[in-house]
């Protein structure tokens, strides 16, 4: 392994890659040897070896603060709250989705610390306070300004581009999770034998084979 | 690292490189036959039934990123190893062209994760040239590859249906599954814009055809692998049941450098090989060699086989290894239907893939651009992924709800919930597949200043569509944009134009490419013979893409086996008549 990827460090430094720095690499694959010396990785059934590893480091990382975190939670549950169907953003463990995925695409990283910023100062400019220690209502006023694109006043549009952002992640988490999965009502991914389009969606479509 | 080289003590009859469709029939052949195989495979073993390898079944919620694409191109549940990149493992471009090169490091290769679209080349398809004049004639015709299609046929198993088109020869079939929903719309909307609409023909078993395979059970996730071998994957129909024989030794993590000749005779001797995880490197010793590591990865292979009797490279006296690369073109649209706004839940998987697909319907005399295409088509109720629900507020703001309310872009809370409910499986798609016109401008060769972690020289690729294909991308987003419509679709984006070619996708993204050692009466313009025989070595054979002289706007697996079925037979007939 390490005398692989020193392999790789010269190979590259050779090409002349600019930005990569061969020591860098190096001391990467230290840390991360390292850090799982003492915890044997396991290795899912469906996954291999390096992407267990790689999953395996990027849990033990943190990227959010225990303050961003917890705006997160709460914006998650304002775009998806229980209802009379199914249950919230976070009971389907949406902030941990995100946590996750600002590390696995780390391209999310700045839109997401600088949309929660953004909304703070927001929140203090209008509230003194930021948006996890302002009441229910005024959390849902501030909302309401950046959450209908449409409608929303040119001044809120960086406010916008995040929510969207937000709303998007929230949903993707909600929904491939096993209480967005039921809610949503698909009901494959199970032995099954077709039999083709059930008979009283046929004629609802007036189709027929 | 060791520099002390391990043979194999001893010599096989048969060295085959690489274990996807051509090598996995190659090998499945002559094991068989009673021959003593090697074959080496780049990549790591895998069964599709074994719980270590198996994502199918598996819930996005399994995944911690849901199943994004990050570290593997299709996601975190495809069953591919490998993708466009590969670390440690480069490829480079020139003249600033671009060619995407997908590589699956594993037993079985690409056929793991393939869409068994599993079509036979019609008899125009062997004879482009006497038809429009452009590219050449294969050496061999329909007739000739016909009985092996049929025992392909056979032994794999293709559902489809019998309809005496020209152009798309009929199979031995199992019984295609019945269309889903939107493939009805799909139909009767094509059917009114004059596009043929026919059954999918996907090697997929709609019945059992043997003890060692199951049947379909239609959770539609051929991508993954199946644990009941009920598609083709060369893992588990070919290399598999081939192991069974006892005839074959098995080289996994084994990364072939170059094919060894005798420097008297010019004739293949073995093949060195790195072996990936301990980096130690062997030789095989084999009477007869066979390369069927892709079209790129053989032509890089014979290139790099260069000694004093084949200075060119290994089967290149004609200079033609590497040139002809072409992948199939590709462009898609969809559509959002609001006739499927809130509909009824049921179970609609089916199987892995369209069930319903259009075959070339059009005279090319009568149209701008020479070859044609066909059309796959997808959508429906299908589970979700990461990415589900993204960008709603450009929809719910559109479409008022089943009681008539018109609601505001975006939102949030319970009524946000509803919409994602109401939209859900009411969006359609589809995309075209076509034949470029293979041409010696486009083409792979050595770069001669990088290799890769093995110290193996890389391929350079060199690769630009023409007008032609061009042309044939403006025909499929006019085709898609009429059947869209047709069927009531609202069209997502905007129509892809000029400025992106169409939409069509680079090439090698369809994951289609063939023709570098294309076959041939000719020495001099062809590096193989019609039975996938060197010209310069008799006991050298290809049998991935790399024989191929054009492309067909067929997905290339099909013929990929039948053409290696078929040299396979041809070898053993030379040996018995003891010309190898």
């Amino acid at each position: 392994m390490k005398r692989r990827d020193s392999l790789k460090a010269l190979t590259i430094s050779s090409l002349g890659v600019v930005g990569l720095n061969p020591q860098e690499t190096l001391a990467e694959q230290r840390a991360l040897e390292t850090a799982l010396a003492d915890d044997p990785i396991k290795i899912p059934g469906g996954r291999l070896k390096e992407e267990a590893i790689r999953d395996a480091k990027l849990m033990k990382e943190k990227f959010f603060t225990p303050q961003e975190l917890a705006t997160i939670t709460v914006l998650a549950d304002i775009i998806i709250p229980a209802d009379s169907k199914s249950g919230s953003a976070t009971q389907a463990g949406v902030p941990a989705f995100i946590e996750f995925m600002m590390k696995d695409q780390p391209q999310w990283q700045t839109p997401f610390r600088g949309g929660l910023r953004w909304l703070d100062v927001e929140s203090r400019k209008r509230f003194n306070k930021p948006f996890t220690a302002v009441t229910k209502a005024q959390q849902i006023e501030l909302v309401d300004d950046i959450a209908y694109p449409e409608k929303a006043k040119p001044e809120m549009s960086q406010g916008v581009a995040f929510f969207n952002i937000m709303r998007n992640f929230t949903a993707t988490g909600f929904y491939t999770s096993q209480i967005g999965i039921k809610d949503i009502g698909y009901m494959g991914n199970t032995p099954n034998q077709w039999e083709g389009v059930p008979a009283d969606v046929l004629k609802q479509y007036g189709v027929s084979y | 690292m060791s520099f002390q080289i391990k043979e194999q003590p001893a010599v096989f009859d048969v060295c085959i490189i690489g274990s996807g469709a051509g090598g996995g029939m190659a090998a499945y052949q002559l094991s068989k036959a009673g021959a003593k195989v090697a074959l080496l495979e780049a990549g790591g073993y895998f069964d599709p039934a074994d719980p270590k390898y198996i994502t199918q079944l598996k819930w996005p919620w399994e995944s911690p990123r849901r199943g994004a694409s990050t570290t593997r191109p299709f996601g975190d549940f495809d069953a591919a190893w490998g993708g466009w990149e590969i670390e440690g493992e480069p490829y480079t471009r020139k003249n600033g062209t671009q060619f995407d090169w997908f590589r699956s490091r594993m037993l079985g290769g690409r056929t793991n994760h393939w869409g068994r679209i599993s079509l036979r080349f019609g008899p125009d398809d062997f004879r482009r040239k006497s038809i429009d004049g452009l590219g050449e004639d294969w050496p061999i015709t329909y007739d000739d590859v016909k009985p092996y299609y049929d025992r392909v046929d056979k032994l794999v198993g293709v559902f489809g249906s019998v309809e005496n088109i020209h152009n798309e020869p009929d199979g031995l079939f199992l019984p295609p599954p019945k269309p889903r929903l939107h493939e009805l719309f799909i139909k009767n909307a094509a059917q009114k814009v004059n596009v043929p609409v026919i059954p999918s023909r996907l090697s997929i078993l709609t019945k059992a055809i043997n003890n060692e395979r199951g049947q379909c059970f239609y959770c539609s996730q051929c991508s993954r692998g199946c644990q009941a071998y009920a598609d083709f994957s060369a893992s588990s129909v070919l290399v598999i049941p081939a192991l069974k024989t006892g005839n074959v030794t098995l080289f996994t993590n084994a990364m072939a450098r170059e094919v060894l000749t005798d420097p008297s005779t010019g004739q293949a001797t073995g093949v060195s090989y790195v072996d990936k995880e301990k980096l130690t490197e062997h030789t095989v010793k084999a009477k007869i060699v066979i390369l069927a590591a892709s079209a790129g990865e053989s032509a890089r292979l014979l290139l790099n086989s260069k000694s004093a009797y084949h200075q060119n490279g290994l089967a290149n006296s004609s200079g033609v290894v590497g040139k002809y690369l072409h992948d199939s073109t590709g462009a898609s649209r969809s559509a959002f239907m609001p006739s499927l706004m809130d509909r009824k839940r049921y179970n609609e998987d089916g199987v892995g893939g369209a069930h319903v697909y259009s075959p070339w319907w059009l005279d090319n005399k009568k149209l701008d651009f020479p070859r044609g295409y066909h059309i796959e088509y997808w959508g429906g109720m299908g589970m979700p992924s990461y990415g589900f629900g993204w960008g709603i507020e450009g929809m719910n703001g559109k479409y008022p709800t089943s009681d008539g309310r018109k609601k505001e872009a975006g939102g949030y809370g319970a009524s946000l919930k509803e919409d994602y409910r109401r939209f859900y499986g009411a969006y359609v798609g589809m995309s075209g597949r076509g034949e470029a016109v293979a041409s010696p401008d486009n083409y792979c060769e050595i770069d001669p200043n990088v290799v890769d972690k093995y110290g193996i020289p890389v391929l350079r690729f060199n690769y630009k569509w023409s007008d032609y294909e061009i042309k044939q991308a403006k025909h499929m987003q006019d085709t898609f944009e009429e059947i869209l419509t047709a069927m009531g679709g609202i069209l997502s984006g905007n129509k892809p134009g000029p400025e992106s070619n169409y939409g069509l996708a680079a090439p090698g993204r369809i994951i289609h490419e063939v023709g570098t050692s294309r076959m041939g009466n000719d020495p001099k313009s062809s590096a193989l013979n019609k039975f996938s025989q060197a010209h310069d070595a008799k006991n050298v054979f290809v049998v991935d893409g790399g024989s191929f002289v054009s492309q067909a706007d067929k997905n290339p697996t099909w013929t990929i086996l039948a053409l290696s079925m078929r040299a396979s037979d041809y070898i053993i007939d030379q040996v018995k008549q003891k010309n190898l």
